[in-house]
């Protein structure tokens, strides 16, 4: 199914939550909402869900206007960030609740009932626990009870607010990856919402970067964290460093030094230039960015160098493989890989 | 110190005795003086009088005991105030329901008005409650003669009592339930509706079981307090014996006709299903303490 949002605004109290959004989901993909807190990004999918009503703006299933209709008829599964299992029912009967309370005509009969949350609940790996109550399961338990109950009512869409959020990061890798699979064998369309873009970058097919209530890129990961379209985007995304130069003449200054960097077509004047710290080459000669290392720590597998670039104090980070001979000199020069330039 | 057994210090063996004390412990004689003071006081504002009614009503032997409820008006007494809990509280039930979930699931206009509104019983005098309905419903009031003349009785008859109660005890259940549903917030109510589940069957099936305890408590306050009630119902009441009084009426009109084993009587029989709430509640506070933990507070 498709998910069509038109122009949607959203207003708590006169403060805009969400301002001007249009985003468009293509049928069983697996798409992030991704963004700092208060960026809109649960609000977004609150209003997909029917949770909360636009102040302006629409919002399509297909063709239809989900928008007119209620919760109930929009027909979506909502995992809720605290999970919401219903704590006097067991698995079994939180899994069923959904089937239970259609209209007698939809309703299946009992057994059926009974099968398909059996059903489910082997789907989620929790077969054998369909008597317990929600408190005698643990977190990771509790965030698959809530998916199939989600699944059971056989959604039209799959919504899930901060889906891994109240887990360790243990829990968190196992479910994400067993998240990917059940979407897989589903084929469920499915929006996600997080703050932590690792989980966005690995798990999505495609990410909805969000700040302020505002859409700021929409992207594969390798879009979005390779060609970043804004400074909050490089900022919130993946590390990266930032440093005021100029363009004259198609190169990149940083005061009276040229970089080596060509920046054909870019009118002159002042930008900040943004790096990851692993798109960068170490060069021996010729132009460069040169820093004194003013500090370096052990991330994992490399050397994260910190480096004091020009007179200003301006600083930038670089990576290096941890034994490299390069980490023992106090000057370092290199030049950025990828890069990019966004008016100071 | 390093040389004792083992030779390795460890932070979890206490190295001197007064270690062990916390700096909240108090000394062993502060502790017997509060403690006294506490008891004392129980002993003096509470038990004794408690042990006093049943004293009095058995000091002239079982049989005069028993004898006291064989009276007509004790009889008449205790049906009519089991009749206006029985009427009163499954009304503040539904009212505490409503209300409270008013006030715990949405936002409206005038809704902090609302919860000041029931409080109110709790801060207006009892008697002036009872008054409010007399000069309401009463004979002098502008509703009187038009009530008369299509032969409605409210003042001096249980209708009046009924609603005379009902004022004054309607904030119990609404007070237990408030910071219930606010604290269990809206989320369950948003899943079963997601899920499909109509209004109905979301309170009936989620909202319901989540607050069963708190409402079973504030009933339990509530009945007690409805049995109990002496100001409100006074004033609207009339004191017909026979008619309209109820079990506090009566024993005040026993008590002043120097009836004081029949006074007492009916007292202890007050004060026994008072008691009985007291168990019940205490119960389902010793078996069910987690759920009601943080909306305690009478």
């Amino acid at each position: 199914m498709e998910i069509r949002v038109e122009n949607v605004i959203k207003e708590f109290s006169r403060y805009p939550a969400l301002d001007n959004v249009s985003l468009g989901v293509r049928s069983g993909e697996l798409i992030a909402l991704l963004g700092p807190s208060g960026s809109g990004k649960t609000t977004l999918l609150r209003l997909i869900a029917g949770l909360e009503n636009p102040t302006a703006g629409r919002i399509f299933f297909g063709e239809e206007d989900a928008s007119q209709k209620t919760v109930q008829e929009r027909n979506v599964g909502f995992v809720f960030q605290a999970y919401a299992l219903f704590r006097n029912m067991t698995v079994l009967e939180n899994v069923s609740f959904g089937l239970k309370v259609r209209p007698r005509a939809t309703r299946p009969p009992k057994s059926e009932i009974r099968r398909r949350a059996l059903e489910l609940l082997d789907l989620v790996q929790l077969n054998g626990l369909e008597k317990r109550y929600p408190q005698q399961l643990s977190g990771g338990q509790r965030q698959r009870v809530a998916l199939a109950r989600a699944l059971a009512i056989e959604p039209r869409v799959l919504l899930l607010d901060e889906p891994f959020g109240a887990l360790d990061a243990q829990v968190r890798k196992e479910l994400r990856k067993w998240l990917r699979e059940i979407h897989d064998r589903t084929g469920h369309t499915t929006v996600f919402v997080t703050h932590d873009q690792e989980e966005a970058l690995e798990l999505a097919d495609r990410l909805v970067v969000m700040s302020r209530g505002k859409i700021e890129q929409v992207g594969t990961p390798d879009e979005v964290y390779d060609k970043p379209n804004s400074p909050f985007v490089f900022d919130f995304i993946g590390e990266s460093s930032a440093l005021p130069v100029t363009v004259q003449g198609g190169e990149v200054w940083l005061g009276d030094r040229a970089l080596g960097l060509r920046a054909e077509g870019t009118a002159p004047g002042s930008y900040r230039l943004y790096f990851r710290p692993h798109d960068v080459d170490l060069v021996d000669d010729g132009p460069a960015l040169v820093g004194v290392v003013a500090g370096a720590r052990r991330v994992a597998g490399l050397r994260r160098v910190e480096l004091e670039i020009g007179g200003d104090g301006a600083r930038a980070e670089i990576d290096l493989p941890h034994d490299h001979p390069a980490g023992e000199r106090t000057r370092i020069a290199f030049r950025p890989r990828l890069w990019s330039l966004f008016p100071a | 110190m390093f040389e004792r057994e083992g030779a390795v210090y460890d932070s979890r063996r206490p190295i001197a005795p007064h270690q062990h004390l916390r700096p909240t412990t108090e000394r062993a004689w502060v502790k017997v003086l509060l403690i006294s003071i506490a008891l004392i006081y129980m002993l003096a504002i509470v038990v004794l009088p408690l042990i006093q009614v049943f004293f009095e009503a058995f000091r002239k032997g079982f049989d005069t005991y028993f004898a006291s409820f064989e009276d007509r008006g004790a009889q008449t007494a205790i049906q009519l105030t089991l009749t206006v809990a029985a009427i009163a509280v499954p009304l503040n039930l539904v009212f505490g329901v409503a209300a409270s979930w008013a006030v715990a699931k949405f936002e409206f206009w005038g809704k902090s008005f609302l919860i000041t509104l029931i409080d109110l019983p709790f801060s207006v005098s009892p008697v002036v409650s009872g008054m409010v309905y007399v000069l309401l419903f009463g004979a002098q009031s502008a509703l009187g003669p038009w009530l008369k003349a299509n032969d409605i009785e409210i003042i001096f008859a249980v209708p009046g009592i009924v609603l005379a109660t009902v004022f004054v005890t309607f904030p119990f259940i609404a007070r237990e339930l408030i910071p219930l549903m606010q604290a269990q917030g809206n989320t369950d109510e948003e899943a079963a509706i997601s899920l499909g589940a109509s209004g109905w069957q979301t309170f009936w099936r989620v909202t319901l079981p989540n607050i069963k305890w708190g409402l079973l408590y504030g009933v339990l306050l509530c009945n007690a307090r409805a049995m109990g009630e002496f100001g409100a119902v006074s004033v609207v009441s009339g004191h017909i014996r026979g008619q309209t009084t109820t079990m506090p009426l009566e024993i005040e009109i026993l008590y002043n006709e120097y009836n004081f084993t029949g006074a007492f009587a009916v007292a202890s029989l007050l004060a026994m299903l008072a008691l009985l709430t007291l168990v019940f509640k205490s119960l389902l506070e010793w078996r069910y303490g987690d759920e009601l933990a943080g909306t305690r507070r009478h």
